[in-house]
């Protein structure tokens, strides 16, 4: 008995120590991040890294300065604006394809990820010239679009997984009792489903703040996001280690704050659904 | 407040909104009334324009300049894009002497002639001939203005040099620098002899290897388009460079370009570095090098030519498609001006100044005295840079290290991949130069028909 708690406790401390290990190996990079974006460029890029150097605020300072905010205020105006058109649109759509399954249900959900296997790249030529015609290039609200476009085959096959786990019984005992289709959708299953949607909006968010192959090839100066803001401290002369270290943290901000905060809801939505 | 509560979590949300909004409408308002745009590379000396811009040339021209900042590669993706398709999303874009060759006479560019010609202030007398050479295209009219030049040099630690007893003579040869990057090589202490582009790329690893196949004398093609990458002196060049690497480079040499270099000239790294004469913006900036003021220069070292540096500018040309053109050339002409070198000058300091296009920025005293240890060799290597006639042979285009025709970035980048597995010890010179001239052969077929 006392030999079997023991192998259980070393099985137990071996787990946790292996889970720190990897959790420290993922966060290592970040904190590099975040330390070389103190240092001056002289300090930043050494090798073996020096632990104790002059440490700076003036990268920080630096990337607003250089405009930062129109950036992440068009990179806020994509990603939420497109994350909350593709729930309005993906949300009934799930629906029609798990709870009441339309006719051909099976087609659709496959047509919709159909529309993934082109990559991106290929599909940019004929986008950026209809963009051209339809005189809409660096514009946001085109670039919202092409990432409601980008987001929405994959949300509906993500809430489609959430509303699958979703009891049949209790959408047929609303509709006993006379609620609407819109009553069961808002009103029964919204509630229920809040972790699903919460998972799948943050992932729609993550998607639309990180694109950068759209964002760069449409837009200028009006829509320009935050990737094409960090991308621009890129030279190919001189050192950029530091000021570049600094910006993306400034830039991976808004998604660490909107992960951290809807965590709860996001580790209960993504071990529900889709991941099951 | 516990930040893990909902509300604690909300109001870190809602002050992280409130902060970016409130930094929009903090952006002053400009009294300007015309906006154009430009599209600049991210180099150093473009971001210390983008930052007097505001402050010194829209209250006097009652222009706002809208600037998009990419690095080198998507800036090129970018022009192509806006250019070829005559989107005009850009008034002004940023251009390297090879983009000029390609563009310039096609019409997507304006010619900046009727401009130069009726500015005075600008002064063309005063701009090197071979950077209006340069930035002329085929049909011999001028397509942009230089905002730097550069071309290319030794650069050296005095104090690595005289502790390993190597002589640095200010026009060495490639034999001679070989040697003393063997004196020099100190890999105990971490120290490369010599450090030099590996890193694939026509303009990262082809840029420096180019001017040494020229002047072993080599070439890409001859003046009837004959490929020569597997000819002898191509191969003497490649394997010198190769060999040299091996015996005193750095470590990880073909993951390395300018920036790496750069950093290993800052940190001690190395004791030499073959590249851009524009590598004092760094190498003698404080914050950003640990050895100010302990560099030697010396011109580009050469083996059957008397000089082999090459010559490049970044410069601004007007889109075709612009509807701004006035105020475009407005901008330009300032940016380009020796009025902005002598206000970067005073802002930013004089080693900052966008230098290697004008004789009067080298007559100044102020920054003759700041750039005292290099700008003679500077001076000199523009001043016999010539990219007509870049090594021994005459060649089928203009350009020292690069050839101008639109190919040959895709065939340099092949080639220098092939070079990459030779640095590594994965084939021989002979093997990648090969496979080199195959490819330059599909290139030369082209333009011999």
């Amino acid at each position: 008995m006392m030999k079997q708690s023991k192998a259980k406790f070393f099985s137990r401390s071996g787990l946790t120590s292996l889970t720190w290990f990897i959790s420290l190996a993922f966060f290592f990079p970040i904190f590099w991040i975040l330390l070389i974006s103190f240092r001056q460029e002289k300090d930043a890029g050494t090798f073996p890294p020096k632990w104790l150097a002059t440490f700076s605020f003036d990268n920080y300072s630096s990337v607003f300065q250089k405009g930062a905010t129109t950036f992440l205020l068009n990179s806020a105006i994509a990603s939420i604006g497109s994350t909350l058109i593709v729930l309005m649109l993906a949300y009934p759509a799930a629906y029609a394809l798990s709870i009441k399954p339309i006719y051909k249900s099976k087609d659709v959900l496959t047509f919709f990820l159909s529309t993934k296997f082109l990559p991106p790249i290929a599909a940019l030529l004929p986008l950026y010239l209809i963009l051209q015609h339809l005189h809409v290039l660096d514009n946001i609200w085109a670039l919202t679009v092409l990432y409601v476009s980008m987001n929405l085959p994959l949300s509906v096959w993500m809430l489609r997984s959430f509303l699958k786990e979703i009891p049949s019984e209790l959408v047929e005992a609303a509709s006993l009792d006379g609620a609407s289709t819109r009553t069961i959708l808002y009103k029964v299953l919204a509630p229920i489903s809040l972790p699903g949607l919460a998972s799948t909006a943050l992932i729609c968010f993550i998607f639309s703040w990180n694109e950068f192959l759209l964002a760069i090839n449409v837009t200028g100066f009006h829509a320009a996001t935050a990737p094409v803001y960090l991308v621009g401290f890129v030279t190919a002369e001189g050192l950029f280690f530091a000021h570049l270290a600094a910006v993306s943290i400034v830039v991976s901000l808004p998604v660490v704050i909107a992960g951290w905060s809807a965590q709860d809801k996001l580790v209960r939505g993504l071990s529900l659904g889709a991941v099951k | 407040m516990n930040m893990n509560t909902k509300r604690g979590k909300l109001a870190i949300v809602a002050a992280s909104v409130t902060a970016i909004v409130a930094g929009v409408f903090t952006v002053p308002a400009h009294a300007a009334t015309t906006t154009i745009n430009v599209l600049m590379v991210g180099n150093p000396q473009m971001k210390d324009l983008q930052s007097l811009t505001d402050a010194n040339f829209t209250p006097d021209s009652g222009i706002k300049v809208n600037y998009t900042v990419l690095p080198e590669n998507e800036l090129r993706d970018k022009v192509t894009q806006d250019v070829a398709s005559g989107a005009g999303q850009y008034d002004v874009v940023t251009l390297g002497m090879y983009d000029i060759a390609n563009w310039g006479g096609t019409g997507k560019l304006k010619s900046i002639d009727s401009y130069v010609a009726s500015d005075s202030a600008w002064n063309k007398a005063d701009v090197f001939p071979s950077m209006i050479k340069g930035l002329s295209g085929a049909d011999g009219k001028l397509y942009a203005a230089p905002f730097y030049g550069e071309s290319s040099m030794l650069m050296y630690r005095k104090d690595l040099a005289a502790k390993a007893g190597a002589v640095i003579p200010l026009h060495p040869t490639w034999q001679q620098v070989a040697t003393a990057a063997a004196k020099m090589n100190d890999p105990k202490n971490g120290v490369a002899g010599i450090c030099l582009r590996g890193l694939p790329g026509w303009g990262e690893q082809f840029a420096p290897l180019t001017t040494v196949v020229n002047t072993f004398g080599g070439t890409w093609f001859t003046k009837d388009w004959k490929a020569q990458v597997s000819a002898k002196p191509f191969n003497d060049a490649v394997s010198f460079y190769v060999n040299l690497l091996k015996k005193s480079g750095e470590k990880g040499a073909t993951q390395a370009g300018f920036t790496e270099c750069d950093n290993a000239m800052a940190q001690g790294k190395a004791a030499m570095w073959y590249d851009a004469t524009s590598a004092t913006g760094s190498i003698e900036k404080a914050g950003f090098s640990n050895y100010v003021g302990k560099f030697g220069y010396s011109y580009a070292p050469t083996v059957k030519t008397a000089y082999s540096g090459w010559l490049w500018a970044w410069a601004f040309a007007i889109e075709g498609a612009s509807k701004q053109a006035d105020s475009a050339w407005k901008f330009i002409s300032w940016a380009t001006s020796s009025k902005y070198e002598n206000l970067v000058g005073a802002k930013l300091g004089w080693t900052a100044v966008p230098d290697g296009k004008r004789a009067s920025t080298y007559a100044n005293a102020d920054y003759t005295k700041a750039a005292a240890a290099y700008y003679k060799v500077v001076l000199g290597s523009l001043q016999h840079a010539d990219p007509l006639n870049p090594g021994v042979q005459p060649r089928p285009t203009s350009g020292i290290q690069f050839v101008a025709v639109p190919e040959f970035a895709d065939l340099g980048t092949a080639v220098s991949q092939e070079v990459a597995k030779a640095i590594t010890g994965g084939q021989t010179v002979t093997q990648a130069l090969a496979k080199g001239q195959k490819l330059a052969e599909v290139v030369a077929a082209k333009h011999k028909a």
